[in-house]
């Protein structure tokens, strides 16, 4: 079956069998192998992507289930030299050691932002536990998301003080 | 060793000890940082493997004719097509990359298939036909040793014992006020690294390349050419990024690899063989399972007069590691204590359960968990504070461990460490606040602490290789034998680089491991990362350094030993504003064809052992350690959960704050599973935990605070004074809660992983 997607804003028609994965379809096919796949169960994580606006394990998501889609990536986030917040924050708070969950991490973390730009500490936790990580032990992933939801916070401060 | 490095751990440091960024975050940010399983070639076939469907059986035949017809299928082979060595091993050579006659557990490999797609190669394997005659199965080490059982190996079940003799055990409990005996067990646990097994095998000119996910790129290539029959120079074997290891890709990553090279080689096109989870968790070898018999004499004011430990561990089907892991666990399973008396005896054996090898912690979590339980009931048993009884018996400088070495060279800090945590975490106050609950939640605060012995020790031969060169404009590539693992090895042995050659981190760009550019550097495992690579990287900065400096002093018109190198600037040290830019002097050295390349070669210190007496210097430096635990009990549910965790840790020198606090939150969360989480379970050899929702990892919400607090006694023979950290991180984290479970609940655990049921029996019988 043909499926058309657009995948970090740009359109692509793409030949694929009905079940296979959305995963699979972002890696073999569109070369964006930063989703990753850790497991067999939907139980990792690793996969996670923003489809039509929320955060979806890929590899749960069949073809057959897929038409005229919006998808982000991590690849979609920034570049070197125009990181997206997100990225400078992780590689500041030190969010980052093997970098097998950090794809994921990342998505997770754009969804909530973009959701809650100030989210508790709790909410913060709440998104990160969606993704397995065996190296850092979560709290630099944590701290990094929280880094940025203090800065959007001073930012709504500032904007709401009467102008004097 | 050599004076430069005692010199230079003095000197005021400029880049080590500073919070760099990690140099590999932004591939891994960006999503642009490859992993083998992100690797596609033109033509590229998938690679699949058939596993025995028994856990001990003889196989009588394989028919692979069906699945050689299927439209799709390149290449099926089996073991009789290994043109190379059928056995591997790092110790004994036992196991086979593709089984020929006998299977020894549900992981071993009959066959293998490369097809131009995963489902199609599947499709293939169910079309293989096998004769199986099932064997009775051993289950555990216990039946492991009874004469009876069967014989899973021609040479029997025991793979390697120890003993390690001094002084009068006897003597020692007849001088004792109290004497107790405990029994204490741990279970399998799976590396669960979040990236699967992976190889890519690309033919080329009469060899193979092989991209990997592995620990060892060197011990990879040992046996991918060993099987494919090849000079190792024909074998490259390339490690890409690497999606964790904590020890577990060592041999399961070479056998993937030479699987993988197996199928490329015989089809001649790049073949690709990804494990899925389950494969993992059915293949990996694991963190052994260990019954460990622990009998402790005190005398009334706490002093240790006798320990007779007795330990036995599940090594499972193959020998891998076991010999050395085993060593580790005996040599460290006093704990860092001063026991006059010792007698230690310890057996790993062969079952047919999944075999064990390399875990963060290496043989040292499980004997921690037991010595650190029965410091706490020794001191319950005398009325003494934990604290205190360990401060009582803890070494200090000359202090003589139970193998006979003494401990010296280095500041022997466990004391200072003790104390440090004792005043840190509020230890006294907090004991006495959780003495008197009500209520049906309680808290309580626990400690345990350790010694490790740092790099291989009489494990085997201990170097590491290291390439420096300095291009003309001023740019410094290096290259070490020493692999990324995730742990940050690359960030921080580009610091020691730019340290030595007195220029800024971004000066550096370091190469990922590959076999065919540096010397074999023996495993990145064992914490050994930092000070051997460290040292390699370092002599070879050196070198390069003291070639610039001459140039540089004729430029500057002075002596070579009068030249500094400092933030990308070269000075005269008695004359600063007489200075020349790093890069300058780099294309100068290039216009005189100066050679400014070099190779630094680091070795460690001899070690004695012998294994007859069990006794001699273990280990060339040794590393400190201690956790404090606070958890909450629910006495209704059994269910604990972590609130704070204070990890104190003296690994000579921090050479990055930064990545060393990372180290220490993740050696956390993989502690707090094995305490309260991990458990990976077999029935009858037949394993029921092959997927991440029964086989559960510790989840954000489920983490405590981490106070990470180091005390830094730099280490003269260490570059620049760093040790390790990586395993220390990890390695008391399960004794320090279990000991606080029982402050908040009188519930004493002596088997892992503590589970509600086993808090609830617990309350019960308590």
């Amino acid at each position: 079956m043909r499926i058309e997607l657009t995948v970090n804003g740009e359109k692509h028609l793409i030949e694929a069998e009905p079940e296979e994965t959305l995963l699979k379809i972002l890696r073999d096919k569109l070369g964006l192998t930063g989703a990753k796949k850790g497991c067999d169960t939907g139980t990792c994580g690793l996969c996670m992507v923003i489809l039509d606006g929320k955060t979806v394990k890929s590899c749960q998501i069949k073809a057959k289930k897929l038409k005229m889609n919006k998808v982000v990536t991590v690849e979609g986030l920034g570049k070197p030299g125009a990181l997206h917040p997100l990225q400078k924050a992780f590689i500041e708070h030190d969010a980052v050691q093997c970098g097998f969950c950090t794809p994921a991490m990342l998505i997770v973390a754009l969804d909530l932002l973009s959701r809650n730009p100030v989210p508790s500490r709790e909410e913060i936790t709440k998104t990160v536990s969606k993704v397995l990580c065996r190296c850092t032990g979560y709290i630099p992933i944590i701290r990094a998301i929280e880094s940025l939801a203090e800065e959007n916070k001073r930012k709504l401060t500032s904007k709401n003080k009467p102008q004097t | 060793m050599k004076a430069f490095l005692i010199e230079e751990s003095v000197k005021k440091l400029e880049v080590v000890g500073k919070p760099v960024n990690r140099v590999d975050a932004l591939d891994k940010v960006t999503g642009a940082a490859k992993y083998t399983a992100d690797l596609y070639f033109p033509g590229m076939l998938y690679g699949k493997t058939l596993r025995s469907r028994y856990p001990h059986a003889l196989i009588r035949g394989i028919k692979i004719g069906e699945a050689e017809k299927l439209p799709g299928v390149a290449v099926v082979l089996t073991a009789k097509d290994i043109p190379g060595e059928k056995r591997f091993g790092v110790v004994i050579k036992d196991q086979e990359v593709l089984v020929s006659s006998k299977a020894r557990y549900l992981g071993d490999g009959l066959a293998l298939v490369a097809a131009v797609t995963e489902e199609i190669a599947e499709e293939a394997l169910k079309l293989i036909k096998i004769e199986y005659k099932p064997l009775p199965v051993v289950s555990s080490p216990l039946e492991a040793l009874k004469e009876e059982s069967p014989k899973i190996h021609e040479h029997g079940n025991l793979i390697k014992s120890y003993r390690v003799r001094k002084g009068d055990v006897n003597k020692g409990f007849s001088e004792s006020d109290v004497v107790i005996e405990r029994v204490y067990t741990t279970q399998f646990v799976d590396h669960a690294y979040m990236e699967p097994e992976s190889a890519v095998a690309v033919p080329s000119h009469k060899g193979v390349v092989v991209y990997g996910s592995m620990q060892h790129p060197y011990s990879t290539r040992r046996v991918v050419a060993s099987t494919l029959g090849l000079p190792l120079s024909k074998v490259r074997v390339i490690q890409t990024n690497l999606g964790g290891g904590f020890g577990g890709k060592d041999e399961t990553a070479s056998i993937i690899c030479a699987r993988a090279a197996l199928l490329a080689v015989k089809a001649n096109r790049p073949v690709k063989m990804v494990n899925t989870r389950s494969e993992s968790m059915l293949e990996s070898y694991k963190r052994h399972p260990y019954i460990m018999r622990y009998r402790v004499g005190v005398s009334e004011k706490g002093e240790i007069k006798a320990m007779e430990i007795n330990l036995l561990a599940d090594g499972g089907a193959y020998a891998s590691t076991s010999p050395f892991v085993l060593w580790r666990s005996t040599v460290q399973a006093t704990g860092p204590y001063e026991v006059p008396n010792v007698e230690i005896s310890s057996k790993v054996v062969y079952t047919n359960n999944p075999y064990c090898g390399a875990m963060r912690g290496f043989g040292s979590p499980q004997v921690n968990f037991a010595v650190e339980s029965i410091m706490d009931e020794l001191a319950e048993e005398i009325g003494m504070d934990p604290i205190e009884l360990r401060l009582k018996n803890a070494f200090k400088n000359g202090s003589e461990t139970a193998t006979g070495q003494v401990l010296n060279g280095h500041v022997v800090s466990i004391r200072q460490i003790l104390r440090k945590a004792r005043e840190t975490s509020n230890w006294e106050g907090k004991r006495k606040l959780y003495k008197v609950q009500k209520g049906r939640l309680r808290r309580g605060i626990g400690i345990a602490c350790c010694y490790r012995g740092v790099s291989l020790g009489a494990e085997g031969k201990d170097f590491a290789a290291a390439y420096v060169n300095v291009t003309e404009d001023g740019g410094v590539i290096v290259a070490c034998g020493i692999a990324e693992n995730g742990q940050g090895a690359k960030t921080v042995l580009s610091q020691i680089a730019a340290e030595a050659l007195g220029v800024p981190v971004d000066y550096i760009t370091f190469l990922g491991s590959d076999t065919s550019i540096v010397r074999d550097s023996g495993p990145t495992v064992a914490s050994r990362g930092t000070i051997m690579g460290g040292g390699a990287v370092k002599e070879a900065a050196v070198k390069v350094r003291m070639k610039m400096a001459e140039v540089a002093a004729v430029i500057l018109k002075t002596q070579p030993e009068k030249i500094i190198f400092k933030g990308g600037m070269v000075y005269d040290k008695e004359n600063p504003e007489k200075h020349i830019s790093f890069k300058e002097l780099a294309r100068r050295c290039y216009k005189k064809t100066i050679n400014l390349s070099s190779i630094g070669w680091f070795r460690a210190p001899e070690i004695y052992w012998d294994e007859e007496t069990g006794m001699g210097t273990a280990y060339f430096t040794w590393v400190y350690s201690a956790n404090v635990a606070e958890v909450e009990v629910n006495l209704e549910t059994g269910k604990v959960k972590v609130l704070r965790v204070y990890a104190f840790h003296d690994p000579g020198k921090v050479v990055n704050p930064k990545t060393a606090k990372s180290q220490v939150y993740g050696g956390v969360a993989m502690g707090i599973g094995y305490a309260l989480l991990e458990d990976y379970k077999l029935e009858e050899c037949i394993p029921k935990t092959l997927n991440l929702r029964s086989y559960r990892l510790i989840r954000a919400y489920e983490m405590p605070e981490v106070i990470p607090v180091f005390i830094e006694n730099p280490d003269p023979v260490a570059p620049f004074g760093a040790k390790s950290l990586g395993e220390p991180a990890t390695e008391v984290v399960a004794p320090a809660i279990v000991n606080a479970i029982y402050q908040a609940t009188g519930v004493r655990i002596r088997s892992l992983p503590v589970t509600r049921d086993k808090i609830l029996k617990g309350l019960k019988e308590r």
